[in-house]
């Protein structure tokens, strides 16, 4: 087995053995990348020669010593670009600090190797978006691995990386994660510095791993969460040791099966594979409950509210002036914004400020925004109930397998009503993880098909417990 | 309520982003169709206080004091055209 194929807890304890090195690991991930990303395109790009520097430094004393892990193009990590699969960025930006994130990596011993693709500023769920290249799913080169952090879930599916980070505003860990086959975890809103990730929605925005194990992202997650100074909607509370999570039965807990969750037009293949995740996770001795999160049905409407909405905000701030690309056509100040801008994001960005813009302007706020933050905290409102009968809540991650390559192109509307199941965790702010749970036949392929698993706010560990216990069995 | 029709021109224009002419009609026709979605919103019984975000944070100061940031270099490093250790931007005033 190769080591880039291999999980972090086994290569901790070969290094520690000493029967490889960090060098060992970084160069087999290399090579993984050389002979692969051609057809995968999970990576943008990596730096090999760094990775080696600070392999060679690494202090295999530390929890996560020695371990390379990819980074999403949104993350800043010093001396390396941050595209964030736009033109915005990929001309002319290196980044000047650490992100909160990789701060907090690095000083766990594990190493940032490589920058993965993804929708530009985040923004899709088939990496499509990104307009510095295509990523294929590694089970089928002609199909999307989701997104938007489709080269963070391809890479690890792939065996392209050991691990990976992630951002997830609406599913953009779960949805990549459940196409391709492995484990994503978006923490509870604030477990994890976001300092250094370029924002798109920062009501709804968290970091999280993706792994070939849940084990691994409970390794992960102790070294990632915590509070940083420098984000201030960062939480203040204790971070347990996830890893406690793993190698524990799940007798007795209660599993809540939202009824809205499970209707008709899912995919049959994916609707089969989920009703058999639950009949295995009641012959592990957990007790299925029915409950109801009413206000499902305006999930979607709230989240394309108030996600474009921030993130008109957000992007604002790419002005041609301190950074990003800077028309060189313009005649004054306001066509110098209007064409720096205007060449600099693609057609989804420029569709999502439009619309938060819009919904924003004056006469609207109350129609649109104010509503949406009203339909917010019913949505939360909904979880808070539900979690009086239940332990967790368990549901298909997303109502299709991947889709080929370009078939929701043309359609903006019929892909944001495909995150029906990730957005109310992002709303709601609470800790999401989906899992694989078998495979849906489409077009002569197996394809992956992922098993949500929501939790209360700050019980990853339940969530964790949960999703070890199933994939264990 | 009719479905909204948006003034693309105008959200543009605030948005800051000079669309071409084809962008501009595409747009419009999209955005018109996903607002006649999301204003299913207008009609929704919502008896709730709004939230701004999910988690119990609020007002958030911290202690007046300097800390590191960049240097002047570093925050410059990345302008797309700087002049006199400034960022340069199109004349504003004759």
């Amino acid at each position: 087995m190769s080591l880039a194929s291999s999980t972090i807890a086994s290569l901790r304890q070969r290094l520690l053995a000493k029967e490889i090195s960090p060098r060992d690991i970084v160069s087999d991930v290399a090579q993984a990348i050389e002979k692969q990303n051609a057809s995968i395109g999970a990576y943008l790009s990596w730096d090999l020669e760094k990775a080696f520097a600070e392999a060679e430094k690494a202090d295999l004393s530390l929890p996560l010593g020695g371990i390379p892990i990819g980074i999403k193009d949104n993350m800043n990590v010093t001396g390396e670009p941050c595209t964030c699969g736009s033109k915005m960025l990929a001309e002319n930006y290196t980044a000047p600090y650490d992100a909160g994130a990789i701060t907090k990596l690095r000083s766990a011993g594990a190493v940032p190797f490589g920058r993965l693709n993804m929708d530009e500023f985040a923004m899709g769920s088939t990496t499509e978006n990104s307009a510095l290249g295509l990523t294929r799913n590694p089970h089928d080169l002609e199909r999307v691995p989701g997104g938007s952090s489709g080269g963070s879930a391809a890479a690890v599916a792939g065996d392209l990386a050991v691990a990976t980070l992630g951002s997830d505003t609406g599913g953009s860990i779960r949805q990549p994660a459940a196409l391709c086959g492995c484990v994503g975890i978006k923490p509870t809103y604030g477990r994890i510095s976001r300092f250094g990730l370029v924002a798109f929605a920062s009501s709804l925005d968290q970091i999280g791993p993706i792994t070939k194990t849940v084990e691994d992202s409970a390794l992960l997650l102790n070294h990632l969460c915590g509070k940083d100074a420098r984000d201030s909607t960062s939480l203040d509370v204790d971070v347990p040791d996830f890893t406690a999570a793993i190698g524990r039965d799940i007798k007795g807990l209660r599993i809540g099966l939202p009824k809205e969750y499970f209707i008709s037009g899912i995919h049959a293949g994916v609707s089969a594979a989920v009703k058999a995740a639950i009949k295995k996770l009641e012959s592990l001795g957990a007790i299925p409950v029915e409950i109801s999160l009413p206000h499902t049905d305006v999930g979607v409407s709230t989240y394309y509210i108030i996600a474009p909405a921030e993130a008109s905000a957000n992007l604002a701030r790419f002005d041609g002036v301190r950074y990003g690309h800077r028309s060189t056509a313009a005649n004054d100040l306001l066509e110098h914004y209007m064409m720096s801008r205007e060449e600099g994001f693609g057609p989804e960005v420029k569709r999502r400020i439009l619309l938060g813009t819009y919904v924003l302007s004056s006469g609207y706020y109350d129609a649109y925004y104010l509503k949406a933050q009203r339909a917010r905290t019913l949505i939360r409102q909904d979880f808070e109930k539900a979690f009086e009968q239940v332990d967790v809540i368990v549901s298909p991650t997303s109502p299709t397998p991947a889709h080929k390559l370009g078939a929701l192109k043309d359609n903006p509307l019929a892909a944001y009503l495909e995150d029906i199941f990730t957005i109310p965790a992002n709303l709601a702010g609470l800790p999401a993880l989906s899992l694989p749970c078998g495979t849906a036949d489409e077009g002569g392929k197996a394809l992956p098909v992922g098993l949500q698993i929501i939790g209360k706010p700050l019980d990853e560990m339940t969530v964790l417990r949960v999703a070890d216990a199933f994939e264990k069995a | 309520m009719p479905a909204p029709q948006i003034d693309i021109h105008h959200i543009a224009k605030l948005s800051r982003l000079a669309l071409t002419d084809e962008e501009a009609k595409r747009y419009e026709e999209q955005l018109n169709r996903i607002l006649g979605h999301i204003d299913q919103l207008s009609s929704y019984p919502l008896d709730a206080e709004p939230s701004a975000h999910a988690m119990p944070v609020f007002d958030v100061i911290r202690a007046d004091v300097a800390r590191p940031g960049f240097t002047q270099q570093e925050a410059l490093s990345n302008a797309p055209r700087r002049a006199m250790d400034q960022f340069q931007i199109p004349k504003v005033i004759e």
